[in-house]
């Protein structure tokens, strides 16, 4: 396990439209690779079929936003109108369903747009402003209009030489070698730490 | 249909003319060009006419300040309201700015799920046109209160009284409805930010730039396991923004419309300041981009069929409005209550008659224009029709909030509302505020969401093979020309 070895994030090929990208994707999920991924300046419409990704649970998050706000309103507007200072307002009960439903309604929806927005960053793993794919000089296109393929040297599958064929079969051209910063200090429990020479 | 003569060649070219959607994007313009295009207005040192016009917005905008501090430091008395007109042009510029935002939301929520992809060059600079004017809306309300130090009372904070806010009032309702919806309008134009945030870091020149998007992109790469949230947190927020922006200017028209007040007790309320925020709100938007479009050559982007589009909406809002106007009185005449019918009769020909008609000239009769080509097709003259309604829904609140209520049932306490300079001065400085917003914007953030319009353009189709237009793809061979 040397060095440059341990260094190696993956390897990065370019594809010349999305239609490429998208073929080279589908090759890769038969494959059997695990860890890699396809960049775009834009969502390319089929391309999680192309990956073989599930429905994304972003949904779950906003499920759980919207009923923590329904409770929320519903706790907030019952609590302080009919427990905790109970008043008599135009001779109305205490609480009822049809006053509350605009606070029900405007709660929900903001939780929602909050646990929306959590649910993103959590599985997106964002704000990450370092990552290995920085590396390479040409993926400074991918918000332009390059498109682009990366093997992850941390998938068992990957093998550099083997890898690189695998790439150029695929259509692949400008393959390089994507490397991570040099870390003084390695943690052993990030994946990328461990060599797969 | 093809047949070989020329002559039916020819009517087939000039039907298809007609018949065949016009492009998205015009001239074939290829992603490298969308970016470079779109970036470069953010990148490029700004232009003179831009200092000369943000410096002179930026003053204009200082007014507001300025006459916010005059009003708390004497008294909200030098606003022109007093009883019985205790609404009057502050309540109206609240429902003035917040009508103008929901063009923005519809264009970015309500588009999106019908699949109008016409909305992708037009949503971006909407949605901060929303934002800014939701700001501009803010304002208003909270220094109604009278004692701006008393403001966080409208917020359920334990305080020193013990007592809790009135959950059945729709002026609470009203706080909710307006703060959710500048805080999620926010968040969604934020997100739909995030990618093109990204193109500008990584087109940095300067160090500064790169931090500075490169914070505000958090490492936005492209890769699909983020697209894949990213689509479906962006749907989401659509999805409920579409109920929301319904939800907002409804709320609105229930701190009217739940009163007693003849002319502002009515049913038809709700989707009548709707269609009117729509239409409002729709004739700013066209009333910002169509000068920027000139400027900044974007004509490629924004194209006439946007512009046409926009308009057909801006005819079909203001109809809807007209026929809430109508039914109005219908519905005042068909009550038989006097005070309805009354309320109704001097809103038209009673003191105000000058605002009722100048409301009618502009949000009724001027749209009608669009139903020619010619004037949705010409871009000066649908900026010259647009302002009809600019000005004229801006009256509608005036006459909706202040004759109803400058004669009530008691003819001894009617009045006659006049504002004085502070009003104005403050209304002047809220919309120097908005220009001046805007014109920041234009400037630091990318004014076209480029990362959508790239997926409109024929290249962006996974199924594209580049066998139609020239620019196609030589290292990716066309299968589909084998069988052609």
């Amino acid at each position: 396990m040397n060095h440059s070895e341990n260094s190696l994030h993956g390897l990065g090929a370019e594809f010349s439209s999305p239609s490429a990208l998208m073929h080279a994707a589908e090759k890769v999920r038969d494959s059997g690779f695990r860890k890699w991924d396809v960049y775009s300046p834009f969502p390319i419409h089929g391309m999680d079929a192309a990956m073989g990704f599930q429905r994304s649970r972003v949904s779950l998050f906003s499920l759980l936003g919207g009923i923590t706000g329904l409770t929320t309103a519903f706790v907030l507007i019952y609590y302080t109108s009919a427990w905790n200072y109970p008043l008599i307002v135009q001779g109305k009960p205490y609480f009822s369903l049809e006053a509350s439903m605009p606070i029900f309604f405007e709660l929900t929806v903001l939780l929602t747009a909050f646990g929306t927005i959590i649910g993103l960053l959590l599985l997106t793993l964002m704000p990450r402003l370092h990552h290995p794919v920085f590396n390479w000089d040409r993926f400074k296109r991918v918000s332009d209009d390059g498109f682009f393929l990366v093997l992850e040297a941390a998938d068992p599958r990957f093998e550099k030489d083997a890898s690189r064929r695998f790439l150029e079969e695929l259509g692949g051209t400008h393959i390089t070698e994507i490397h991570q910063d040099a870390d003084p200090f390695p943690h052993p429990a990030r994946p990328e730490a461990k060599g797969h020479a | 249909m093809r047949a070989d003569n020329p002559a039916s060649q020819a009517a087939f070219a000039k039907a298809s003319e007609y018949l065949d959607r016009k492009p998205l994007v015009s001239n074939r313009r290829s992603l490298s060009w969308i970016t470079d295009h779109v970036c470069r207005i953010v990148e490029q040192p700004a232009p003179r006419w831009w200092w000369i016009a943000t410096v002179f917005f930026g003053a204009v905008a200082a007014l507001t300040p300025a006459m916010l501090t005059y009003l708390v430091s004497t008294g909200v008395g030098v606003w022109g309201l007093n009883v019985p007109v205790c609404w009057a042009w502050d309540i109206t510029n609240f429902v003035f700015w917040i009508g103008i935002g929901h063009a923005g939301t519809l264009i970015s929520a309500i588009l999106f799920l019908t699949r109008q992809k016409w909305r992708t060059s037009i949503n971006r600079s909407a949605e901060a046109m929303t934002i800014f004017a939701v700001i501009c809306a803010g304002i208003f309300p909270a220094f109604h209160v009278g004692r701006i130090w008393f403001a966080w009372f409208l917020f359920p904070i334990p305080n020193a009284n013990a007592i809790w806010q009135n959950f059945r009032s729709p002026l609470l309702w009203d706080v909710f409805a307006v703060s959710t919806y500048f805080t999620v309008s926010l968040i969604f134009w934020y997100l739909g930010l995030i990618p093109d945030l990204a193109t500008l870091r990584d087109r940095a020149t300067t160090r500064l730039r790169q931090m500075a998007y490169g914070i505000l992109a958090m490492g936005w790469r492209g890769s699909n396991r983020q697209w894949t949230h990213y689509e479906k947190a962006y749907l989401i927020l659509a999805g409920i923004s579409t109920p929301l922006v319904l939800s907002v200017h409804s709320v609105v028209s229930f701190d009217f419309a739940t009163s007693i007040v003849p002319g502002w007790h009515t049913t038809i309320f709700p989707p009548y300041f709707v269609a009117g925020a729509i239409f409002g709100g729709f004739a700013m938007v066209l009333t910002l981009l169509i000068p920027f479009r000139e400027i900044y050559g974007l004509h490629d982007l924004v194209t006439d069929k946007h512009i046409d589009n926009m308009c057909k909406i801006t005819l079909l809002t203001g109809s809807l409005v007209g026929y809430a106007y109508s039914m109005e009185f219908f519905i005042a005449w068909y009550s038989g209550n006097p005070y309805e019918i009354y309320a109704f009769m001097n809103r038209a020909f009673g003191p105000y008659w000058w605002a009722y008609w100048a409301m009618i000239t502009c949000n009724v009769i001027a749209p009608q224009l669009f139903w020619f080509k010619y004037c949705r097709q010409n871009p000066w003259v649908v900026l010259a029709l647009v302002m009809f309604p600019n000005t004229g829904m801006w009256f509608e609140r005036f006459v909706i909030i202040v004759t109803s209520i400058h004669r009530d049932f008691l003819p001894s306490s009617w009045g006659y509302f006049s504002p004085t300079w502070v009003d104005i001065t403050l209304f002047i400085g809220t919309i120097g505020l908005f220009v001046f917003l805007f014109l920041l914007f234009v400037r630091f953030l990318p004014m076209i969401t480029i990362f959508e319009v790239k997926n409109v353009t024929p290249e962006a189709d996974p199924h594209h093979h580049g066998e139609q237009d020239s620019h196609g793809h030589a290292s990716h061979p066309a299968p589909a020309k084998a069988h052609a």
